[in-house]
């Protein structure tokens, strides 16, 4: 069975939690104690899981794959037979690509931000929210260009792919890393119509639209 | 940097800056760095092993007790840190969940714990479950010899009480507040019948709208990792956090309508009149 190594109060692990569940694959969860314990960064964690002391990890068999975004490509490619997720087309997965490295800058600003509001982690406050507002402004005139031609998703697909997985967990985080939504409402709808996207689950933090 | 408050409620009484983990590694000349009441801490441990924090320039009197670290900023004379014996009972485990900062006035923080009313709606599926909203009626008192309020005769319908929980159980539960900014809850233990699993929550306040809330478990339990326990507290934390955030003001109202006729709310009305009695002005929203 697939082992996810995984925190519950990471973003990048519940994107990789949300991919499973609608996929519909089983899988294991391995609890990492990232706080206060900081087994992540631990000798054993180093040398035997992940040598860049990040989460997720995620084993298939003895398959080891390190990096979120990795693994959402990995899991939509191997268990997605319908190719909903990822699909096979040449335009669409260059855009998805683009949108996996901008999920990249959410981490390293809103991620960090909010790591160190929350867990009281060292971070350079003044970049990261500035590169928080600059990255939410180009998912936002992207998604307000999209909603503009009657459509939902990043990589303009018919429904979401790993592009919205990928970016959505911290630009809903945002408020976490008191960062305000309201200056981007099209990142706002967006947020909205995947919490209504049919088998959605929350995390701690981001609310099932039922409740 | 001067503390930012005179309530005698905080400056004469003991407050947490945090685990006494998080010393390991810092001397005099790298002090780990904190805040309370608007003001840096700075702490270390000396070559006899002991810990030191010092604000402004003065060293504070400091307990090192269940795993944390206690200062007293004031310069009045010093009562005991309440007691925890559970913390020291055989065959408890105990395992610090650390700290998590919220945007918030404290005394919202204890304020939630208080309330059974929010776990079908905020923790469903493990704490609540709708359509089970009942607050069955409870005792509250206040204990004449340590002024401590007491929540008795608590119980509520939960489906997964804990990260060991196997069943839905109707859990019982005692809520204890020994200072404004501490409480501990006393729950139906999975593992045994006849003892109460110990969740201590010891509020840091950082400011009058920013808390670090840590979590301490003494628990009968030796199936689980420190992981697993930790994850259902942050599971169960994370998904309060964002409502205490979202409260406004931020700071908690101790005057004005606040009397409830709802039983459920009796450990919320008693927590405020027994800081109104007490003149509680930090963290306390006034028009």
């Amino acid at each position: 069975m697939i082992r996810l190594y995984d925190y519950e109060l990471s973003g990048n692990c519940y994107k990789l939690r949300l991919l499973l569940h609608w996929l519909d694959v089983a899988y294991e969860r391995v609890p990492v104690n990232f706080h206060p314990g900081r087994e992540h960064r631990s000798r054993a964690f180093l040398q035997d899981i992940n040598p860049l002391g990040q989460l997720p990890v995620l084993d298939d068999g003895e398959f080891r794959l390190r990096d979120a975004q990795a693994c959402l490509v990995y899991l939509a490619s191997q268990y997605d037979h319908a190719g909903h997720w990822y699909p096979d087309d040449a335009r669409t997965r260059g855009t998805i690509t683009m949108w996996l490295a901008t999920a990249d800058d959410l981490t390293r600003s809103i991620a960090a931000a909010r790591q160190h509001y929350s867990f009281g982690l060292d971070a350079d406050l003044a970049r990261c929210e500035a590169l928080a507002h600059a990255t939410l402004r180009l998912l936002d005139d992207a998604l307000a260009d999209t909603q503009a031609a009657s459509g939902q998703w990043l990589a303009a697909t018919p429904r979401p792919s790993i592009a919205d997985i990928a970016c959505f967990p911290y630009a809903a985080l945002a408020p976490e890393a008191r960062i305000d939504l309201r200056r981007f409402p099209a990142v706002q709808a967006w947020i909205h119509d995947l919490r209504h996207w049919p088998g959605f689950i929350a995390m701690p933090g981001i609310f099932d639209p039922k409740l | 940097m001067p503390f930012s408050t005179q309530d005698p409620n905080v400056r004469q009484d003991w407050l947490t800056i945090g685990s006494a983990r998080a010393l390991a590694g810092h001397a005099p000349e790298r002090p780990w760095r904190t805040q309370l009441l608007g003001n840096t801490v700075r702490a270390w441990r000396d070559s006899n092993g002991e810990a030191i924090a010092k604000a402004d320039g003065r060293q504070l009197p400091l307990l090192e007790r269940y795993g944390y670290l206690w200062v007293w900023t004031g310069d009045g004379p010093q009562h005991p840190l309440f007691a925890l014996p559970e913390f020291d009972e055989h065959g408890r485990r105990i395992v610090d969940c650390g700290g998590i900062g919220v945007a918030t006035s404290g005394l919202r923080v204890i304020e939630n714990f208080l309330d059974m009313g929010h776990f079908p709606y905020v923790h469903t599926g493990t704490l609540g479950k709708l359509p089970h909203t009942e607050v069955a009626p409870y005792r509250v008192e206040i204990d004449p010899q340590t002024d401590e309020i007491w929540a008795l005769d608590c119980h509520f319908f939960q489906p997964r009480a804990s990260a060991s929980a196997a069943d839905g159980i109707d859990a019982q539960y005692r809520y204890r507040v020994m200072q404004p900014f501490t409480a501990a809850l006393y729950k139906s233990c999975p593992n045994r019948a006849d003892a109460q699993d110990v969740i201590g929550l010891f509020v840091q306040p950082l400011d009058d709208e920013h808390v670090i809330a840590h979590v301490l478990l003494v628990y009968f339990e030796d199936r689980l990792s420190d992981a697993e326990m930790i994850a259902f507290q942050h599971m169960i934390f994370g998904q309060d956090k964002p409502i205490l955030e979202s409260h406004r003001p931020r700071r908690l109202p101790l005057q004005g309508p606040l009397e409830s006729h709802m039983r459920c709310d009796f450990a919320s009305t008693t927590y405020r009149r027994w800081m109104r009695a007490r003149g509680m002005t930090f963290g306390v929203h006034t028009d």
